[in-house]
């Protein structure tokens, strides 16, 4: 070898993914590396880009709805609040009180898929290979209850403007209120697995370290904030639905590493049943979306019978409903942080701009920051405790 | 928000902006700013100690084809301190460039890069701006109003070639762009016979 050659070969440059099982999708990491020491990082990302804004503005609102469950689908259910939220604040309707619970029962259950899916997987990205398959079982029956009451496991088109698409059966509140009983307990049980693990401590404890002023800086949100010990959780800050009555308390992490996120996660599926439970016991028998017939569709047997019933039914499904013009943004509290949604209308019958705002992305664009000075190891470790899906980011 | 706190907001933040129009709508205030001032508008509205909107949570830009200037810049801002929300807009014409805000928020930097990408909206000073959600080599720029839903090429793979080969879109079917929003509903101008008896 010459010895130019030799000076500098220390330094190279590897690809990280697309097709890798710890990039959490499709991602295509650039790294450049000095020995085994990242010095930069250059995420690619658009290799799962669909055009989602783009075809929302040529859809009527009601057909915008299911391009949010395939956004971030491990929680489908809270993308399409943050987008009837929007909706419902241009019209200015209001969500009636059973549809609200019902609404945040199932942003809920969201939350424990999203963040189970998450901890058990940030622990396989370390090296750990049984927590995914037991953090699996509960997200099964989780995706069961969104299947018995939308008709389907994650393309739930369920929360709609004006409230939820049909009522649950009361067998389903029972089965749900039941698990909540039994789901505490396989938390205790992952845990066992991974919080204390010497290997998951080693590879995640002071590792990918965000402070209160980077976390502002970069745009953070959700457990990215929360983890670095700002107590900043839209539920209770800007609260929507009926959150504001609900008791749960907020986590936080104390030195905003990767562990302290993994954490954050844990408790937060601890006060996500909490809040399922006190949801059912606070559960009445009512309407579960407004009754406004301008823009919620007529019941199927109530249009088989009324023929205003019948004129809205056509009407609404065909010509869609016109929203006032008018530019709002809504956000929910998502279980990767705050999901917004920046929506212009124009009077007529589609939105005329759709902006998604995905907490990924902010979180994704970070890496090159995170990362710089880790060792490529902690790469895997740190995207983990990101809680990454490319759906969301690339839209 | 209360309609005190909206108020009190947009005094704020009109005093801390003169050359700003602050308006408020759906509970949101909007500020529109003229675009050679947007670098300095957000770092006041950031350190200002009555205002701390200390996290950008969106930039996003929107197209208005029949306008002279034709893009609105959107910055959404997020005051985590006070637990306000501000909405800051710059008309930007075709070709002109605004000036980046990465040096007061670094997490611009990806918004940025997809306004550009989506809309060719030009940030002077942007350390790093290429596009980001498009193809590699990517033409066009896809949310402006006049980029076609059905894109200029198409790509597949080539058995022969042994590579994924682009070529222009073919349609099978003519695009069709269903267009079922009712004339009479909302209509001012077509006096059919009868209105005259509906209370309006």
């Amino acid at each position: 070898m010459s010895q130019a050659a030799s000076i500098d070969d220390r330094k190279f440059t590897i690809n990280f993914g697309p097709q890798h099982p710890a990039a959490h999708g499709v991602l295509r990491l650039v790294l450049e590396l000095d020995g085994e020491i990242v010095e930069r990082v250059d995420p690619h990302i658009g290799l799962l880009h669909r055009g989602t804004e783009k075809l929302i503005e040529y859809k009527t609102y009601l057909q915008a709805l299911p391009y949010f469950d395939r956004l971030d689908y491990v929680a489908p259910m809270n993308q399409e609040h943050a987008y009837s939220l929007a909706v419902e604040k241009l019209l200015d309707i209001t969500v009636p009180r059973r549809g609200q619970l019902i609404r945040v029962l199932y942003s809920e259950i969201g939350r424990i898929l999203s963040h189970l899916l998450n901890v058990t997987t940030q622990a396989m990205d370390v090296g750990a290979l049984t927590p995914p398959l037991w953090g699996f079982e509960p997200r099964e029956d989780l995706m069961i209850f969104y299947e018995r009451a939308s008709g389907s496991r994650m393309h739930a088109a369920f929360v709609r403007p004006g409230g939820v698409h049909q009522d649950l059966p009361q067998k389903l509140i029972d089965d749900i209120y039941a698990w909540t009983e039994i789901f505490p307990k396989k938390v205790d049980d992952i845990e066992t697995l991974v919080t204390e693990n010497r290997i998951f401590k080693q590879r995640n404890v002071d590792i990918g370290v965000v402070s209160q002023q980077e976390a502002l800086d970069w745009g953070f949100s959700g457990v990215m904030v929360r983890g670095s010990g700002l107590a900043w959780d839209l539920r209770r800050a800007q609260p929507y639905e009926c959150y504001s009555e609900l008791d749960f308390k907020i986590p936080v992490g104390k030195n905003g590493d990767c562990w302290d996120r993994y954490l954050c996660r844990v408790e937060e599926m601890r006060e996500s049943v909490k809040i399922m439970r006190q949801c059912i016991e606070k559960m009445q028998p009512g309407p579960v979306s407004s009754d406004d017939g301008k823009v919620v569709p007529p019941k199927r047997a109530e249009m088989k019978r009324t023929m205003e019933a019948l004129i809205h039914h056509f009407k609404l499904y065909t010509e869609g409903y016109r929203v006032p013009p008018g530019e709002v943004y809504a956000a929910v509290e998502a279980p990767k942080g705050e999901f917004g949604v920046y929506l212009i209308a124009d009077g007529t019958n589609r939105p005329y701009k759709c902006k998604i705002r995905a907490p990924g992305y902010a979180h994704l664009q970070a890496m090159d920051h995170l990362c710089k000075g880790h060792m490529l190891a902690d790469v895997s470790a740190i995207l983990g405790s990101l809680d990454i899906v490319f759906g969301e980011v690339d839209r | 928000m209360d309609l005190a706190a909206l108020d009190d907001l947009k005094a704020k933040v009109a005093a801390a902006l003169p050359a700003a129009t602050v308006s408020s709508a759906y509970g949101e205030v909007n500020a529109v700013v003229p675009m050679a001032d947007i670098v300095a508008v957000l770092a006041t509205l950031r350190d200002a100690t009555d205002l701390k909107f200390t996290t950008l949570i969106d930039v996003t830009g929107v197209d208005y084809p029949e306008r002279g200037k034709r893009f609105d810049v959107v910055y959404h801002l997020l005051s985590m301190t006070r637990n306000a929300r501000l909405r800051v807009k710059a008309e930007v014409g075709e070709g002109e460039a605004i000036d980046s805000v990465v040096p007061i928020y670094p997490a611009a930097n990806w918004f940025e890069r997809e306004a550009f990408d989506m809309y060719g909206i030009l940030f002077a000073n942007h350390p790093d701006l290429r596009r980001i959600l498009t193809d590699y080599g990517f033409s066009g720029h896809p949310l402006r109003k006049d980029f076609p839903l059905t894109g200029y090429v198409e790509v597949r793979y080539d058995d022969e070639q042994k590579r994924v080969v682009y070529s222009p879109v073919k349609l099978q079917q003519e695009f069709r762009n269903f267009d079922y929003l009712s004339p009479w509903e909302g209509a001012r101008a077509v006096q059919l016979p009868g209105d005259e008896k509906a209370k309006s």
